[in-house]
């Protein structure tokens, strides 16, 4: 079968590789029919995730047909069409359990900060991803769901990681009716978490980037406000400014560790002296009102980073975190997509077939001709 | 030192508590199911038929695991080494990174041993960076000319001025 194939920082191929194969009895096989790259796939892309293996193939966000279920599988059948949660979940630890799928004990033996993800590194489970023709899922019975009739293919592989993950970033940031919302950063997550803000009763949501195209892209799709970063002088007074003095009500950090528009950040970052630059949460941090709420969905690394956390405790500031837990999220938000309140698809910029993978990255990487989202298609469907 | 107190008859115990004071609600549906520890009902074990490295932060291996890319060569000796350390330590986290580097090295070497020669100019996805941002590609391409240019020019100098010396 036809995968990418990773070869070093900024360098993927396609290439053959063996067919995965059922390892547990509660493995599935999906035939992927899209798959998308993800803003976090870059992280791996530049190099910035420690042990990412030359020969990994990525890609945690996926749709597809079932193809062969374990001795033990349930809940879907050969022939349905799934979408996947990145969490590789088992449902049965204590995290489970709570619900939160995004930390289940027994997918990674490589890290116990973070659970089983696909296609994200050895640090997370080494896990083979979607951007192939087939992928091993495993426990079946829990992540993969089976695609709700008339739901458009291209909604669905975004209910596997961007809407649920723009969704709890603003679900996790306590918003009170009448706040105001900042979000940095207005990629996928970030134009998906301004969108979903408004389902908790804000008054204003903000959005800041220093990509003009995508600010654009955010305004008219989240219906917010957008502003470009490299206009202002000091983002922080900006948003001070902006609030009457008070700071935002929450901060939303969708940005993660490769924020630019911080020098110091980004030369640190780069020299890998920390986990990338924090930028985004330094900011949010110092853009919050007192006793406010910072919620973080932006990706690390996970040694170290600089961040203000003096200001953290002397703020008197909530800081809220974590993977999404796609599961628990799941049947509110294909009620939002069924009912016509979010229709994800429309992110999509890029459709470009599988084997052209290598100038897929590039596109979303570089930002060229306009990109926002990139699905890749496998070409035999 | 274990202290075998019975915490329940220290004066004021859990009197104020409050059940709705849950801040990763709705997040986390607690059940006090975490003081349990891991003492979970658990699957059956993915057999282990790969080298697996195990965070030492943990017992035994997870039911489940990737069996993507397990570690050899130099990089996988070095990957090795750090998982002899916990997620809490430089020492983990370093070599790893390192071992990251070297492996790039190694699948080079792997390339060329089978005979591959790999497109590097593919594999970085420059057809599409010159199809939707040329100015940007000529500015790359004028600057590395520049670079190299100054190199041999200042390579040559040397070379001139030490023939002239030995003369």
């Amino acid at each position: 079968m036809l995968a990418i194939n990773y070869r070093g920082p900024y360098r993927v191929r396609i290439s053959e590789k063996p067919m995965p194969k059922i390892l547990h009895p509660e493995d599935a096989i999906v035939r992927v029919t899209r798959s998308c790259i993800c803003g976090s796939d870059l992280h791996l892309y530049h190099g910035m995730v420690p042990d990412t293996r030359v020969g990994s193939t990525f890609g945690h966000e996926f749709v597809g047909i079932v193809e062969e279920i374990g001795s033990l599988v349930t809940e879907i059948k050969v022939g349905d069409q799934v979408l996947v949660p990145f969490n590789i979940a088992c449902g049965r630890c204590n995290f489970c359990k709570q619900g939160l799928f995004g930390n289940c004990h027994e997918s990674n033996p490589m890290a116990t900060a973070v659970g089983g993800i696909f296609g994200y590194s050895h640090t997370a489970g080494g896990f083979d991803g979607g951007q192939a023709e087939y992928v091993r899922v495993p426990y079946a019975n829990v992540g993969p769901t089976v695609i709700p009739a008339g739901m458009d293919p291209d909604d669905a592989v975004l209910l596997t990681d961007v809407v649920p993950t723009g969704y709890q970033a603003a679900e996790m940031a306590g918003i009170k009716e009448g706040d105001t919302v900042v979000v940095f950063g207005a990629g996928p997550i970030g134009i998906m978490a301004a969108r979903c803000a408004w389902f908790f009763g804000p008054s204003r949501v903000i959005i800041i980037d220093h990509i003009d195209y995508r600010l654009e892209f955010a305004k008219n799709y989240a219906k917010c406000e957008a502003y470009n970063f490299k206009s202002m002088k000091d983002p922080v007074v900006f948003m001070k400014k902006t609030t009457d003095w008070y700071g935002a009500d929450v901060c939303i950090d969708c940005v993660g560790c490769e924020a630019v528009g911080n020098t110091l950040q980004t030369l640190t970052g780069r020299a890998l002296v920390q986990a990338g630059s924090a930028t985004a949460l330094q900011w949010a941090i110092n853009s919050v009102k007192k006793g406010g709420i910072v919620s973080i969905v932006g990706v690390y690394g996970p040694p170290f980073n600089y961040v203000p956390i003096g200001n953290v405790l002397n703020k008197g500031i909530t800081i809220r975190a974590n993977q999404a837990s796609v599961k628990r999220l799941l049947p509110r938000l294909i009620d939002h997509v069924q009912s016509g309140r979010l229709k994800p698809s429309e992110l999509i910029t890029h459709r470009i077939p599988l084997e052209e993978a290598a100038d897929a990255y590039r596109i979303f990487s570089s930002k060229l001709d306009n990109c926002i989202k990139t699905v890749l298609i496998p070409s035999t469907k | 030192m274990k202290n075998n107190i019975d915490f329940k008859n220290i004066p004021g115990w859990g009197m104020d508590a409050d059940p709705e004071n849950e801040p990763t609600y709705p997040m986390k549906n607690y059940t006090g199911d975490d003081h349990n520890r891991i003492n979970y009902e658990r699957a059956s074990q993915q057999p282990i038929n790969v080298e697996i490295l195990q965070s030492t932060e943990r017992p035994s291996p997870p039911v489940v695991f990737g069996t993507s890319v397990p570690p050899t060569g130099l990089s996988g000796k070095i990957r090795r080494y750090a998982f002899q350390h916990s997620e809490d330590r430089y020492r983990h986290w370093i070599p790893l990174i390192l071992a990251d580097r070297i492996n790039m090295v190694e699948g080079v070497i792997d390339d060329l041993k089978n005979g591959y020669i790999p497109d590097v100019f593919a594999e970085r996805g420059w057809k599409a960076e010159m199809k939707y941002n040329p100015k940007g590609v000529a500015i790359k391409v004028l600057a590395m000319a520049t670079v190299c240019t100054l190199v041999w020019w200042s390579i040559k100098n040397k070379a001139k001025s030490k023939s002239f010396f030995n003369v």
